[in-house]
């Protein structure tokens, strides 16, 4: 029998502190002289590349500082997700770049997510055909440029016949080389609850499976979580929005003179740049989806069946929670990459914020503010999903020796 | 080999009885963050002397010995290895390093280079010796080793045993005067321990200072002249092999016996 | 692990026969592969219908009802008769007329045999890389003296060629040289990083951290803007780097970053026992870090080494946005005039398989090593 319960070796006080000699043999004088000297070349050369940029500017007259966010804009700007027109400032236009950036960065991640899931479960399919067309499909794109791609898509909607001519696949879907147009209801107030309803629902349903969850944990009863759901993110939305008079106006897009009225317009820039950057994302997630499912080695689900799991249940809790720790990290990765490859905008002419800044940079000939907009912007998303990762990967890290 | 053994640990006790102690440790304390895993260490080996360090998992002799090629840093007390103190200077860190040798449990031979590169490495590039120099030094190192016909081969191609040989050789072609062993056996698949053994044996038939940390109780009878048991960071219980196997004078290590020498 | 043998068990006297036949061969692949299940039936019949019937109509918009040539009258292309067929047959005419231009750009026409030379170079200096036992020192100087023929080939004014401005090159050449010399460049710069990013003194480390991140986070087009645009004010007054330099640089830099973190990620996997090995021996720093930690660590991250290389391929299409003529933008520019506005789709399924040859042959070649490394690698 050992003597003491407490360890020994935990003890309070940590290792004391020793003093540095000064000699050139002693290692951590020797690492702090190669800092400063790696530091002191690299400051003077910024020193440098600075007080010419001051210079130059100064001889070349451009003024410099931000003052110019407040000035009148004179930019038109084709689509926008808030009021504008081109008497606003610099700041509300470029404002309205990244709102633009953020819509089909949004919209992409989402699509690319779900095409590329189908197509990474594809290509593990046993039937020879599809997992051939898959393969197939994800070695072309990842081996074209996307702005090739982003160009392609775009010729052929350009194209397409004019708004007189226009495709018309589905009832209410128009698709001309003006865009798509496709059938919307007038949004009311009545749908802002409705909508807000859902959202609410969705909590309260979360909150109920937990409480489930703790029951079954008790007395081991299962419980049906799905009436609740319904009920919650269904039913409530349904009832606010009956309440409030139930309004549903379709607004179907109809030709007026040379050009649709009413419906949701989609832009051709907008369309392509989306296309583009989904079919192109769809290939790299394929992989990581097809790499992730395939990184459960087969004794995992042998020996859940051998444990009488059914095949739902062992997906649920075995498998996917594993295959997911695979996927996410080079997942986030993807989603960081599309946002970045959609200033691939200003190629097409969707006015993205790079394309936005882009001209705010030409015409007040200020390039050092307009580019480090640039830049911010997209740091300060990167950083986000970097830290999102991290935090990620952090809690959900298997606890190993 | 019985008969070498005996006459060499009479020169080697001879040898202790005058010259300095090879390998002073006194008052070595160590800490992984508040962890303190090396507790008021007081240790001295003697030149030619070959001590085995035991202990559970956990217990520091690992870190012990790798503080004293400063593979871990201790943070308190004084630790000297052939007269030379070991502190943060460089100087004195590159000549402890030449005198001492390591053998890794996973061997850690450089899987790009040939056996014989592997060897003289170290030699070419630390001790400045002419190349073939160091290769006739590698095949002389390699034939005590017993496996000279492997020179030409990448360690991939060889068995566990065989590369542990090697690793064996590629310390000893730094001539080192204080032989480290952590653990040399324990990645090993048991019909290979005795041939590393038995090169252990030889070696300690040559009169070289050893410390080794390791389970082979077997070994520690016939070749220490010291074991040295460690229990939580310290010292507990250290002196001939016969006695402390034995006649065990703490709780600790008559624990530590029974469930290591269970079947022996 | 020894097998349990009971002595006298008779060996198996019935007769070796052969499968049944339904069950190898083509019908049996078929079943199993094609077949093995309604839902799989029903999709390989949709799959094999949609196959045929779009095959059978790109085939003949492709080959059936193209136009290959059309004439050409005073220096004017008459393409009246690609119009008519629009969307019915393809127009190829205009990579018949235009594939000097795509391929070379605006080099001049007598000359053309240099930037070819240069392309079939690059070719080779791939291919030479790519084979494993030249995998050592010696392809420090093949690189060096092939770039530099390189070099000589574009620019000339030595050994009796013709000078040609940068401001002439254009087309396939631009976006090997971009893309390859930008690798040569920022292959050192990656690997000081990624030491630099493992290094225990903390400013050399934020150093390397706030370059890698930095150039991570923001897309290619904010660089190439950067350069174009900011480099010129960088610099003192007279002195001036031309456009193509500039956006080398800045596509070294984005290359380093990325292959820093490539690196990094073969200088982890190594296990801590070399590193340790070589500090037992004595070895100091560099000599650990140039003949144990960097052969092992390259070695280990090849692959991916590869496949960022084929993103940079890719990438180089980038610098259409500055302006700068590389074979995208010569294949966009083709169709710019008049008589070729609107076959776009022609060009861009044209330049889209010489991108296809190169990086499927990369992608290929990666995916091949890495089978064939993981095989050699212990468990």
């Amino acid at each position: 029998m050992s003597s003491s319960t407490a360890d020994p070796r935990l003890s309070k006080a940590g290792p004391p502190k020793r003093p540095i000699r000064l000699s050139w043999s002693d290692e951590r004088l020797r690492a702090i002289v190669w800092q400063v000297l790696v530091v002191g070349v690299i400051g003077a050369i910024i020193w440098w590349l600075w007080s010419n940029t001051v210079h130059n500017l100064e001889v070349r007259r451009i003024a410099t500082g931000f003052g110019f966010l407040d000035r009148e804009a004179g930019l038109p700007i084709g689509e926008s997700l808030i009021e504008y027109d081109p008497s606003n400032s610099y700041a509300r236009a470029l404002v309205v770049g990244v709102l633009n950036t953020l819509k089909v960065a949004v919209v992409g991640v989402v699509l690319a997510t779900i095409l590329g899931t189908l197509i990474g479960i594809a290509k593990l399919s046993k039937n020879w055909l599809v997992s051939r067309i898959a393969t197939l499909y994800v070695e072309v794109i990842r081996d074209l440029p996307l702005l090739l791609q982003l160009l392609f898509w775009y010729t052929i909607l350009q194209s397409l016949p004019g708004p007189r001519q226009a495709l018309n696949p589905v009832e209410g879907v128009f698709l001309s080389n003006r865009g798509m147009k496709l059938p919307w209801i007038e949004w009311q107030a009545a749908h802002d609850y409705a909508l807000v309803a859902f959202l609410l629902g969705a909590i309260a349903t979360w909150f109920v499976a937990r409480a489930n969850r703790a029951k079954q944990y008790a007395d081991g009863q299962p419980r049906a979580l799905w009436p609740w759901a319904l009920g919650f993110m269904l039913g409530a939305p349904l009832l606010v929005w009956a309440v409030n008079g139930a309004p549903f106006t379709p607004d179907i897009p109809a030709l007026r003179g040379f050009n649709f009225r009413g419906g949701l317009t989609v832009s051709p820039e907008y369309f392509a740049l989306l296309i583009g950057l989904v079919t192109y994302t769809a290939g790299f997630v394929a992989e990581i989806v097809r790499a992730g499912i395939q990184s459960v080695n087969q004794g995992q689900w042998e020996a859940s069946e051998a444990l009488g799991m059914r095949r739902g249940e062992i997906l649920k809790k075995i498998v996917l929670p594993q295959a997911l720790r695979v996927i996410v990290p080079p997942m986030t990765s993807q989603y960081l990459n599309l946002t970045k490859n959609s200033s691939l905008a200003v190629a097409i002419g969707y006015q993205d914020i790079v394309s936005i800044a882009n001209t705010t940079l030409n015409q007040t000939g200020q390039a050092i503010e307009g580019i480090a907009i640039i830049m911010l912007v997209y740091l300060t998303i990167s950083l986000s999903i970097s830290l999102f990762m991290n935090w990620y990967n952090a809690k959900i890290a298997l606890v190993e020796r | 080999m019985g008969e070498t053994i005996e006459a060499t640990a009479h020169i080697a006790s001879a040898m202790r009885a005058d010259a300095p102690p090879a390998i002073v440790l006194e008052n070595v304390n160590k800490w992984f963050g508040a962890l303190h895993v090396l507790r008021e260490v007081n240790l001295q080996v003697a030149t030619g002397e070959r001590v085995v360090v035991c202990g559970p998992s956990g217990s520091g002799k690992s870190t012990l010995i790798r503080c004293i090629n400063r593979l871990e840093v201790h943070q308190q007390g004084r630790i000297s290895v052939d007269g030379i103190e070991l502190t943060d200077d460089l100087r004195s860190l590159d000549a402890i390093r030449r005198e001492v040798g390591m053998v890794f449990q996973s061997f850690n031979l450089f899987p790009h280079l040939t056996i014989l590169e592997n060897c003289t490495l170290a030699p070419i590039w630390v001790r400045r010796m002419p190349k073939k120099e160091a290769e006739e030094l590698a095949m002389e190192y390699l034939t005590r080793v017993r496996i000279p016909e492997q020179a030409k081969k990448y360690p991939g191609q060889l068995s566990g045993g065989q590369q542990q040989r090697v690793a064996i050789a590629r310390a000893l072609c730094m001539k080192p005067k204080i032989m480290l062993f952590d653990e040399p056996t324990s990645a090993l698949d048991p019909e290979m321990i005795k041939e590393v053994l038995d090169t252990m044996v030889m070696l300690a038939a040559t009169g070289m200072t050893m410390i080794c940390v390791t389970h082979e109780m077997g070994f520690a009878r016939q070749v220490a002249d010291r074991v040295v048991f460690m229990d939580r960071g310290e010292i507990v219980e250290s002196g001939e092999p016969e006695a402390l196997f034995n006649d065990p004078k703490t709780d600790r290590l008559r624990l530590f016996l029974s469930q290591i020498l269970r079947g022996h | 692990m020894s097998d349990i043998t009971l002595g006298q068990t008779p060996a198996s006297t019935a007769p070796r026969s052969a499968p049944p036949v339904a069950a190898t061969g083509a019908m049996a692949w078929a079943r199993a592969n094609l077949f093995n299940s309604w839902l799989s039936t029903a999709v390989t019949l949709l799959l094999a219908y949609l196959i045929i019937r779009y095959s059978i109509s790109f085939v003949e918009w492709a080959f059936f009802n193209a136009i290959w040539q059309v004439p050409v009258v005073n220096g004017q292309a008459q393409t009246a008769a690609c119009r008519e067929i629009k969307g019915v047959g393809a127009c190829w005419a205009v990579i018949t007329e235009k594939h000097r231009f795509i391929l070379f750009g605006t080099y001049p026409y007598d000359e053309h045999w240099r930037p070819l030379l240069v392309c079939f170079l690059f070719v080779g200096l791939y291919v030479i890389s790519a084979m494993r036992r030249f995998w050592n020192w010696r392809l420090v100087p093949i690189w060096v003296g092939t770039l530099t023929l390189i070099g000589i080939l574009m620019w000339g004014g030595l050994f009796g060629l013709s000078y040609v401005p940068q401001e002439r090159w254009g087309g396939l050449p631009i976006t090997l040289i971009l893309s390859t010399f930008g690798l040569a460049f920022a292959f050192p710069l990656a690997i000081l990083v990624a030491l630099g990013r493992r290094s225990k003194l903390p400013a050399i480390k934020m150093l390397c951290i706030l370059y890698v991140e930095l150039i991570r986070g923001v897309p290619l087009i904010s660089l190439l803007f950067m350069a174009s645009v900011m480099f010129p004010l960088f610099l003192p007054e007279g002195m001036n780097i031309d456009k193509l330099l500039r956006a080398q640089i800045a596509i070294t830099l984005f290359a380093g970053a990325y292959l820093a973190e490539v690196v990094r990620g073969g200088l982890q996997a190594l296990s801590r026992g070399q590193y340790e090995a070589a500090d037992a021996l004595g070895l100091s720093y560099w000599h650990k870090t140039g003949f144990i930690i960097l052969p092992q660590a390259l070695r280990l991250v090849i692959p991916p080494l590869v496949n960022t290389f084929i993103g940079f391929f890719k990438d180089t299409s980038l610098v259409l946005i500055i302006g700068i003529f590389d074979l995208l933008t010569a294949g966009k520019t083709a169709i710019v005039e008049p008589a070729w506005q609107g076959f776009g789709v022609e060009v861009y399924i044209t330049v889209g398989l010489i991108y296809l040859v190169f990086c499927f042959a990369m992608s290929k070649y990666s995916q091949d090593l890495e089978r064939d490394l993981n095989q050699h690698r212990r468990r």
